[in-house]
């Protein structure tokens, strides 16, 4: 078997083009991103984040890909700003997502992949976020208790006046449709 | 002199943070501050473009930001998220100058060009470093005397780090409720975060999260608690009752956007800073501050 081109680490570290690369190989696997993270505090990740570090740099991709972690990233930067050697930790876990959704390898019970894709697409036809068709991408699957709940929270916002009944959407939209072609060459769905 | 700002609400205070808007608009009056709304501003892409497409999360932003210059004013956001997302945008445009000629072609698209001339700042900061504390004081009409904020920083107001600021232990949120002369509590779990967008992927993470933030509010001894951010206010505060039924807990902490705490200090009438769409009750809290604030 010939070896890729480039490594798995090699790949992630550069999915921040905007950024420039992101040195994950100066990880000395201190764990500060571990203890600092809210989310594995709690046990809700399957692996914690100094380990994703440890299996991107050992190249398991399949490993990397298949943990909840990346999808479960709040985005708090906590990690990021606490990172003794400078790794944006935070930032690795959007390329992560980015890296799974281009793959289409992610866990089939997550609902962030799903709720973000729907998310651009509702961007993408309105230029604004309505919130009404975001919660069809996770209501179903909540269990009926869950659900329940959040009808109650969404009704008392409704009934608050907080809850938006049409969509809103900006004005120059045909020319906002251009531009987003200008980047993504692809036609709405 | 008034300072004016070129103001982006974000999607969010169009309807679910409502009062944060009409309360910001009110106070920023009150402190000669003007906020033009960007005309025809598009979503800034929230946490959920960046899990998909870095170029088209810049790009969003980058629009908004082209028309910002247009009216050759610096960009306020009260959202912490958009506030992120503009001045990160903004950051990577100036430095890079292929991503910006690439992205350009595209704004040309909507007859707009990116060239980085105006700053991005957050609402809060605004009122702190701008206006300034001493002016706010001197403006006072009515002190929330008593009233035991905590002061609820989140996330993307402070992080990622702008520039070499104090990310760890900030003050200027304590020192603004000071100025209206309430009295800040010692929140410990001020800088974490509200769960985000994991309130939709991950419930059951989200609402311990939640619940660890209110738990450490109630313990620093406030009756309420202070936000800069639509999503920690209605993470905090609309998700209060779903936490109490998961976990057995009793909490009924009204949470405000600070823009309304120090718009009933100026003596604005609750109604204007739209208070009384919360769902949790505020109006016993606030009957005991100050002699009943913005009645």
């Amino acid at each position: 078997m010939t070896e890729p081109r480039l490594s798995f680490i090699g790949e992630i570290e550069n999915l921040l083009h905007a950024s420039g690369s992101n040195p994950l190989n100066t990880c000395i696997q201190c764990g500060t991103c571990s203890g600092t993270c809210p989310v594995a505090a709690g046990g809700f990740m399957s692996h914690t984040p100094r380990r994703i570090i440890s299996m991107i740099r050992a190249n398991r991709k399949e490993d990397t890909l298949a943990a909840n972690t990346y999808w479960y990233c709040a985005s708090c930067f906590q990690c990021t700003v606490r990172c003794p050697r400078g790794i944006d930790i935070a930032e690795m876990m959007y390329a992560l997502k980015r890296y799974s959704i281009w793959k289409r390898e992610y866990g089939k019970d997550l609902i962030g992949p799903t709720f973000s894709e729907t998310f651009i697409q509702t961007i993408m036809k309105s230029g604004r976020s309505y919130e009404p068709v975001l919660a069809t991408t996770y209501l179903f699957s909540f269990g009926f208790q869950d659900m329940l709940q959040e009808a109650a929270t969404a009704t008392g916002l409704m009934l608050k006046g907080r809850m938006p009944i049409l969509p809103p959407r900006i004005k120059r939209l045909d020319n906002f449709k251009r531009m987003i072609r200008k980047i993504v060459p692809v036609e709405e769905q | 002199m008034s300072r004016t700002y070129a103001y982006f609400p974000g999607c969010s205070l169009e309807k679910m943070a409502r009062s944060y808007h009409e309360s910001a608009m009110e106070t920023t009056r009150a402190l000669d501050v003007e906020l033009e709304e960007i005309e025809d501003w598009n979503c800034c892409g929230a946490t959920t473009y960046f899990n998909i497409d870095e170029l088209l999360a810049y790009t969003l932003c980058a629009r908004n930001l082209a028309m910002a210059e247009q009216l050759k004013k610096d960009v306020v956001a009260p959202c912490s998220g958009c506030f992120k997302n503009l001045y990160s945008a903004r950051k990577h445009l100036t430095h890079e100058p292929d991503l910006r000629d690439h992205i350009n072609e595209a704004l040309a698209e909507d007859n707009l060009s990116f060239t980085g001339t105006s700053q991005v700042r957050h609402l809060l900061d605004v009122l702190v470093r701008d206006v300034g504390l001493e002016e706010i004081k001197k403006r006072v009409k009515q002190p929330l005397t008593g009233l035991k904020v905590a002061p609820y920083y989140g996330c993307q107001i402070m992080r990622p780090r702008k520039d070499h600021e104090d990310v760890e232990n900030p003050r200027f949120f304590e020192d603004l409720m000071s100025a209206i002369g309430a009295e800040p509590t010692n929140f410990l779990l001020r800088l974490r975060c509200c769960s985000g967008a994991l309130l939709i992927t991950n419930r059951e993470a989200a609402l311990s999260m939640v619940r660890n933030l209110l738990d450490s509010a109630v313990r620093s001894g406030a009756s309420i608690i202070a936000t800069a951010c639509p999503l920690c206010q209605v993470n905090l505060e609309c998700y209060q009752a779903q936490v109490n039924s998961e976990f057995g807990t009793d909490f009924k902490v009204p949470v405000l956007y600070f823009t309304q705490l120090v718009g009933l200090a100026l003596g604005i009438p609750r109604a204007r800073l739209g208070i009384g769409s919360e769902l949790v009750n505020v109006m016993p809290v606030l009957a005991g501050a100050g002699g009943g604030a913005g009645k």
